[in-house]
């Protein structure tokens, strides 16, 4: 359990600071008129803080100070993309032309957004071979929802009812069987082989007329290219099934290999990873999916797409449509339109070479790690990796340090541990990212970091056991946070018993 | 890594106390080991339903992963342990004894016979 004491010392609460009667701010005169509120919505006190502007802006500071970012620090979480989010995106994004807009204004008067939206869609379809695309979605799990219901109505619209079985392989992202059973899906898990392939075997005795198709990441999230990839498009297809690519590794792939042409049907895009838009902490994300030919009736709108050509003195018209056979929204508006121009402006500063140059240096700095590494830890697949790679967080001459452990020591380095326990088919799982931002000195203090870790795993168990020791809280109990699901505001003092 | 004698096991590393036609099921203790500490345990079955070996019966949660738990053989769910689910931690603590998850009646005894036991167990190759 975390001392409340000590998380006093560190910084006190908004609460903490106020003093009665201090005031950061006066509102304006009102430019409507006043109306009473009905009775009973009237409170009687609102115990707000009190506090001037300087010290709100230096307690979010400090707050802001005692987190780790991609801003302050490595962040190798593997299967989350976390490069650098270039300021330049926050720029754009701010232009009043695209803040200040109202997504209830007359298509006519928001013509630029529509067309940053209609852009958008072109490079993405551009780079994945893919016919159609929503930028709807609001994240990635929310992209594989669209995408799974668009296969099931493909199925229905055809009268193929039987087709209720999705086949997810063991090594997949945990939302991949859980977007399948939100759409109401039979969940069939396909094992991997020894080199970290879907086993074909197992796969195709589940291709039959039951199926609805595969959900599939690749480069999977072992960081490995499939070498199956082909047969087992084949297999499915062959079966009448569809191929879902989860997009979430886009970032090894992009102007290298198009998912449309090695035989994917749909697949989400993960702005928030592939084209550096704001990764969590309320991001928030984006999720647009791209589909074949026969699947784009099935999209959900509105859709951007040129009304009008235009010609030599006339700007083409941009307009919103809805697909035919559509879904149905699935967002408001829009979608998070703000991601939408912050990727623009990623894709528009890079351009096609870039993007490819991006994702060739992802995948070079996660095999320069595993390089670096190999001799040190176990890599249980230890095969040329694309832009993530997985190893042990464990010796058999160590057995009392765990891959969490390490996480955690990692942390006294000011460095971000990586994905743990995940994926599940690897003991001890530590999964590295280390996206293409990051230069050789910063991949080397890494490594240097790694092998430390584990020669002080060897020497001084405890160091690790007890880590981590420079951050503000020493080890959470992670045990107790998940058993007692009790968030309170108030302080144990003032707890009613 | 203990594994009693008179129980049979799957090599999912569900245990069975097989008493007349009557079988009391749990997770062994290596599975309580490698989840490490249980926050979770959920029941999907009633007592009076009827499943068939190798259908999931219970989910169990650790701060590290989920795992599914499944019939080691078919038959009808007459009890089900639920004072485990307000105290997930005796899976860790005691999983052969406090933490028995579900009672059943065996319906096709010779299916016992496929199962393992402690010395098969033991010796059942793992990745880790």
């Amino acid at each position: 359990m975390p001392d409340l004491s000590t998380s006093l010392k560190v910084e006190p609460t908004v609460f903490d600071i106020s003093s009665p009667g201090r005031q950061g701010h006066y509102f304006p005169k009102s430019d409507v008129p006043q109306t009473n509120l009905p009775k009973g919505f009237v409170r009687e006190d609102l115990p707000l803080p009190e506090i001037a502007e300087v010290d709100v802006v230096r307690h979010f500071t400090r707050l802001s100070q005692l987190n780790h970012g991609v801003d302050t620090g490595f962040y190798p979480l593997g299967s989350c993309t976390m490069k650098y989010n270039p300021k330049i995106n926050e720029e754009t994004a701010r232009l009043a032309g695209f803040a200040k807009l109202h997504p209830l204004q007359p298509t006519e008067t928001v013509q630029g957004a529509i067309g940053l939206m209609y852009e958008l869609q072109e490079w993405l379809k551009e780079i994945s071979g893919f016919t159609g695309l929503s930028l709807q979605p609001a994240a990635g799990a929310h992209g594989e929802l669209t995408g799974v219901l668009i296969m099931r109505a493909y199925h229905k619209a055809r009268g193929d009812e039987k087709r209720v079985k999705m086949l997810i392989p063991d090594s997949a992202h945990g939302t991949n069987p859980a977007s399948s059973a939100m759409s109401g899906l039979k969940i069939v898990e396909i094992p991997s082989d020894s080199r970290g392939n879907i086993d074909m075997d197992a796969l195709c005795a589940e291709c039959d007329d039951t199926l609805a198709g595969i959900m599939i990441t690749n480069p999977n999230t072992l960081g490995l290219f499939d070498e199956n990839f082909k047969e087992v498009c084949d297999c499915v297809h062959e079966a009448g099934g569809l191929i879902y690519g989860d997009g979430a590794n886009f970032n090894a792939i992009m102007g290298i290999s198009r998912p449309a042409d090695i035989g994917v049907d749909v697949l989400h895009f993960n702005l928030h990873k592939t084209f550096s838009t704001p990764h969590g902490g309320g991001g928030p994300g984006s999720g647009p999916v791209g589909v074949t030919e026969e699947l784009a009736p099935f999209l959900p709108g509105p859709i951007a797409a040129v009304l009008d050509e235009g010609n030599a003195e006339e700007p083409p018209l941009f307009g919103l449509i809805n697909p035919e056979k559509s879904i149905g929204r699935v967002k408001a508006f829009h979608g998070h339109f703000g991601v939408l121009v912050r990727a623009y402006t990623y894709m528009m500063m890079l351009g096609g070479e870039g993007l490819k140059a991006a994702s060739e240096h992802a995948v070079l700095n996660a095999n320069y790690i595993q390089a670096r590494l190999r001799d040190t830890f176990t890599i249980p697949h230890d095969r040329i990796c694309m832009h993530e790679f997985v190893l042990e967080g464990h010796w058999d001459d160590a057995l009392d340090i765990h891959a969490l452990d390490i996480s955690k020591r990692l942390m006294d380095f000011g460095i971000h541990p990586p994905t743990n326990y995940f994926p599940l088919i690897v003991p001890e799982a530590l999964m590295i990212e280390p996206t293409e931002t990051e230069s050789k000195e910063t991949l080397d203090v890494f490594a240097d970091t790694m092998i430390k870790i584990a020669e002080e795993a060897h020497t001084n168990p405890e160091l690790l056991q007890t880590a981590p020791h420079n951050t503000p809280f020493g080890r959470l109990d992670e045990v107790k946070a998940a058993r007692e699901l009790v968030l309170c505001c108030w302080f144990p003092e003032d707890k009613e018993e | 890594m203990n594994f009693p004698k008179e129980l049979k096991y799957t090599e999912n590393d569900e245990w069975v106390r097989v008493e007349g036609d009557e079988g009391t099921v749990g997770i062994t203790d290596y599975a309580q080991d490698q989840l490490s500490d249980i926050v979770f345990v959920e029941f999907l079955v009633d007592v009076g339903e009827t499943f068939d070996k190798g259908d999931t019966f219970a989910t169990v949660e650790s701060v590290k992963a989920a795992a599914d738990v499944y019939m080691p053989v078919s038959g009808e769910v007459v009890a089900i342990n639920e004072d485990l689910p307000d105290a997930p931690e005796q899976v860790n603590s005691d999983p052969y004894g406090e933490a028995w998850m579900i009672k059943i009646k065996v319906s096709d005894a010779s299916e016992l016979s496929d199962l393992l036991d402690a010395a098969g167990i033991e010796n059942l190759e793992r990745d880790h």
